[in-house]
């Protein structure tokens, strides 16, 4: 009975029935309180809707953790619309995973009559509040939702979105356009189709012409536009992709068309003109899978603090942090980032650097100590003087670096250009040969020919076959938690020959820890004993060893003291506890274990050596399998920002020490893989924190290891769920597999291109073959691809 | 048979219509979120509270767009 007491809200386990409103338990207050505001605003229809919909709200709620948002600078970058009467505001919240939380969120209005309204946008985990600012101020509508256990992301970053969505709009746009052109020129071209030549009524042809032309007109200025701007920039670069031959094909077709129609001499090719613009631009939303949740282009910004507390003359205020000026006093609390590069003031810290450096124990510091920014603070609230302002500091200078300013060229030639290249130029050849053929007997029928070959050879088909193929490996990828960028990181993947790993949270589960007692065992009483002792220290790692012993009552310590960077000591029924390194235990050095990799924390008890918890990362299931197979097929390497007590069990992994590098600052991984590429790797980051950063951007492609994809991760070509790293051998064959299958495509829609150049040359090219033409290239080859690339999917087992 | 002309006017008059009104949806952001207004909709209201929200929200998203 006492194990399935679960939560009312939020359905984890309650610990005993203390806490309760008549018969529903809570695990905790903040449930309690999430409950008690649904049920006096009559919201409890929620708990209908989904059973234990809840989030467990976060315990730590200080008031004032969302002053910063009421901030002047602050409000303006945040705030999407204001004036007198209405605010309205978008907070991301990551938290949101089920349609009560929608329901819930979208009920704000019943909650506080302050807000107007509220609308969640699910896919992008959002809720964009309106409100009265006359009554309510933005830091309580963050209050608010954070109350309900929503608690909100707020970062900068969000333009790049915004424009992200107005271009998919002009997309919706474009092909809404050239569908509807490319319905009526073919229900017009109709009559000509079906009939023999010259029996439709000339006044019904050249209206059908006329109004054909005017449908294409908008076709050819606007829905276009990005295949000119592409073709015109490649050709300035002096390459050939494959927006050269279309935009040729393209205009050719539309020139063509509209002097046969104004000549009356034909009815020209709009129909197939239009219709060739449609599959196109549909393909390329096809290859526009975007996530919108997740965003890869993040830089340190955004896993900064907005916001944070300065102290001047023993005032707190809650300040931005890019108003931080060196010799700023500031206050850091438990689980908070350290903005910029300060000295330590007061209290003894301990900074977690694992998001920085890859070091994956926190380290001790004390009063005077120098703090690098991005270290997160875990025990008590320290106050700090800042010595750099924010973007000056050492971890950000990495954002400074040239790989940062440019923007990113990738070096890997795309297939389809590569054949485009030689294809402009044999499309162009045939075109000129068989022009200067005819050109003996008819000029008129000379440059019919020339312009019937370039149409024709469009390489329509050749377009749609790669954001088919790739577009489907992008959502089969997307389905096993695997998120790229875009097609072009896909493509790239199939190219890499090098691999690059980071250690800890990309090898190692990033919060997740052994932590086992090996020696004599403990009684019951004992280990109530350690639990209380830990209970009284800060230390991360006594606070591990409290969360890991089992659930027992606190005893009383007395002369309990805590010895920098030794360890803890205190008494407890009249004995003596200590807990901390062997050698301050006064252990000799043949009791402590000579391959010391892993973090043991030794435990005495009245001068009796009892023996020692050990701490040690955890390998991400499926590393050993994984790293085998990429050892046969790639160069490996491992850049690990992390000291070197965990290399044996590494050299076990990856077989060969030469390849391990130890202590790498962020500079030195950025100019590592920087160096391989000079000779010639393609090489494939994959790594996890903002010491990666600049690794991951230098790279081909860079993959981004997270446990929460909704978490900020850096920024990257793909985001990767920390489960499923054992795939990305599968993954990297998968991307292979989606290359050969363009290929053959390629080969297939040349087959057809030699067929129509076949008819254009002898001088048969009429509307009616173009119209069968094109569109059977184009969808056969979308279908083939598309299949092909599932079927190879599913063998691969990653459907 | 030229009658066609006036069917063809008023077909294409139609289609126009419905072009327009493609482009509107587009434009007021009907294509952004592909996924909750299909849940939304089958919440229940209860009855009580005012469905003028999305009216509010449609202003708040012209402003924006300035």
């Amino acid at each position: 009975m006492e194990k399935s007491l679960l939560c009312f809200h939020c359905g984890e386990a309650c610990p005993d029935h203390s806490i309760a409103i008549g018969d529903k338990s809570f695990c905790c207050h903040g449930c309690k309180t999430v409950f008690e505001i649904l049920n006096t605003n009559e919201l409890c229809d929620y708990y209908n809707i989904e059973e234990t919909p809840g989030i467990t709200p976060k315990q730590d709620l200080v008031s004032d953790r969302f002053a910063y948002l009421d901030d002047e600078t602050v409000r303006q970058q945040v705030l999407e619309f204001s004036d007198a009467k209405t605010e309205k505001v978008t907070f991301h919240t990551p938290a949101m995973h089920c349609v009560s939380c929608i329901w819930l969120l979208e009920k704000l209005h019943d909650m506080d009559q302050r807000i107007y309204s509220s609308l969640v946008n699910f896919p992008r985990k959002e809720v964009s509040i309106t409100y009265n600012p006359a009554e309510m101020k933005l830091s309580e509508t963050a209050a608010l939702i954070s109350s309900l256990g929503y608690e909100p992301l707020v970062s900068l970053d969000t333009v790049s979105k915004r424009e992200q969505s107005t271009a998919e709009k002009k997309l919706y746009l474009k092909i809404g356009l050239a569908g509807f052109a490319f319905g009526n020129v073919m229900i017009l071209s109709f009559p000509e189709y079906l009939s023999r030549s010259g029996a439709v009524d000339p006044v019904f042809k050249m209206v059908f012409g006329y109004l054909s032309l005017v449908f294409s007109l908008p076709i050819l200025i606007y829905a276009t536009k990005d295949y000119y701007a592409s073709a015109w920039a490649s050709l300035k670069s002096k390459t050939i992709n494959i927006d050269v031959p279309v935009t040729l094909g393209i205009g050719m077709l539309f020139f063509r068309s509209a002097w046969e129609i104004l000549t009356q001499t034909g009815v020209g090719y709009l129909d197939s003109f239009t219709g060739l613009v449609f599959f196109l631009l549909v393909g390329r939303l096809f290859q526009q899978k975007t996530y919108e949740v997740l965003s890869f282009e993040r830089d340190y910004k955004s896993f900064f603090p907005l916001s944070i507390t300065r102290k001047i003359n023993n005032v707190e205020a809650v300040v931005s942090v890019s108003k931080l000026k060196p010799g700023d006093r500031i206050v850091v609390r438990n689980q908070e980032l350290i903005p910029a590069d300060s000295v330590l003031l007061k209290s003894d810290a301990f900074i977690d650097y694992s998001f920085v450096s890859g070091e994956s124990n926190p380290v001790a510091k004390k009063a005077g100590d120098f703090i690098y920014a991005g270290g997160r603070q875990s025990g008590t609230t320290i106050e700090l003087e800042v010595i750099k302002e924010p973007s000056q500091s050492y971890l950000t200078q990495l954002w400074n670096n040239e790989v940062f300013n440019k923007p990113r060229v990738s070096t890997l030639n795309k297939l389809a250009n590569q054949v485009s290249h030689y294809f402009t130029f044999g499309v162009l050849a045939i075109a000129i040969v068989a022009a200067l053929y005819w050109f003996q007997f008819d000029t008129a029928k000379g440059i019919k020919v020339f312009t019937a070959v370039l149409i024709v050879a469009c390489p329509c088909a050749l377009a749609l076959s790669s954001p088919f193929a790739l577009g489907t490996a992008l959502r089969i990828f997307g389905r096993q938690g695997l998120y790229m960028k875009n097609t072009e990181a896909v493509e790239a993947l199939s190219k890499i020959n090098t691999i690059v790993m980071d250690k800890t949270g990309t090898l190692t589960e990033a919060r997740q820890e052994i932590i086992e007692f090996s020696g004599d065992s403990l009684s019951g009483i004992e280990r109530q004993m350690v639990r209380s002792l830990v209970h009284h220290s800060t230390h991360p790692l006594s606070q591990k060893i409290f969360q890991a012993l089992d659930i027992a009552p606190s005893m009383t310590i007395e002369n309990f003291e805590e010895v920098s960077g030794q360890g803890i000591r205190g008494e407890s029924q009249g004995h003596l506890l200590k807990l901390g390194s062997g050698k301050w235990l006064g252990l000799k050095p043949e009791q402590i274990d000579a391959e010391d990799m892993k973090t043991r924390v030794y435990l005495s008890i009245d001068g009796k050596p009892k023996g020692f918890f050990l701490i040690a990362n955890i390998f991400r299931k499926g590393l050993r399998p994984l790293l085998n197979d990429l050892l046969k097929r790639f160069k490996l390497y491992l850049l690990s920002g992390d000291s070197e007590r965990e290399k044996p069990a590494l050299v076990n992994l990856f077989g060969n020490e030469s390849d391990l590098y130890f202590r790498q600052t962020p500079e030195e991984k950025l100019a590592f893989v920087s160096s391989l590429q000079s000779s010639g790797s393609h090489v494939l980051m994959v790594g996890d924190g903002l010491n990666d950063a600049g690794a991951l951007r230098a790279s081909e492609v860079g993959i981004a290891i997270t446990d929460d994809v909704s978490a900020f991760s850096p920024a990257s070509d793909g985001i990767l769920t920390g489960k499923n790293l054992h795939l990305l051998g599968t993954f990297i064959r998968m991307s292979k597999a989606t290359t050969q299958v363009i290929v053959a495509s390629f080969v297939i829609s040349i087959i057809y291109n030699v067929v129509g150049v076949g008819f254009a040359v002898a001088g048969k090219l009429s509307p009616l073959v173009s119209a069968i033409l094109m569109p059977a290239s184009s969808i056969s080859v979308v279908a083939f691809t598309t299949f092909t690339t599932t079927l190879r999917a599913r063998m691969m087992k990653l459907t | 048979m030229y009658v066609m002309f006036i069917l063809i006017a008023f077909s294409l008059a139609v289609s126009l219509i419905f072009l327009a009104a493609y482009f509107w949806s587009v434009r007021s952001g009907q294509f952004d979120d592909k996924y909750t207004p299909s849940v939304r909709i089958l919440f229940d209201d209860k009855g009580t509270h005012k469905k003028t929200e999305t009216d509010a929200e449609s202003v708040g998203n012209h402003e924006e767009n300035q």
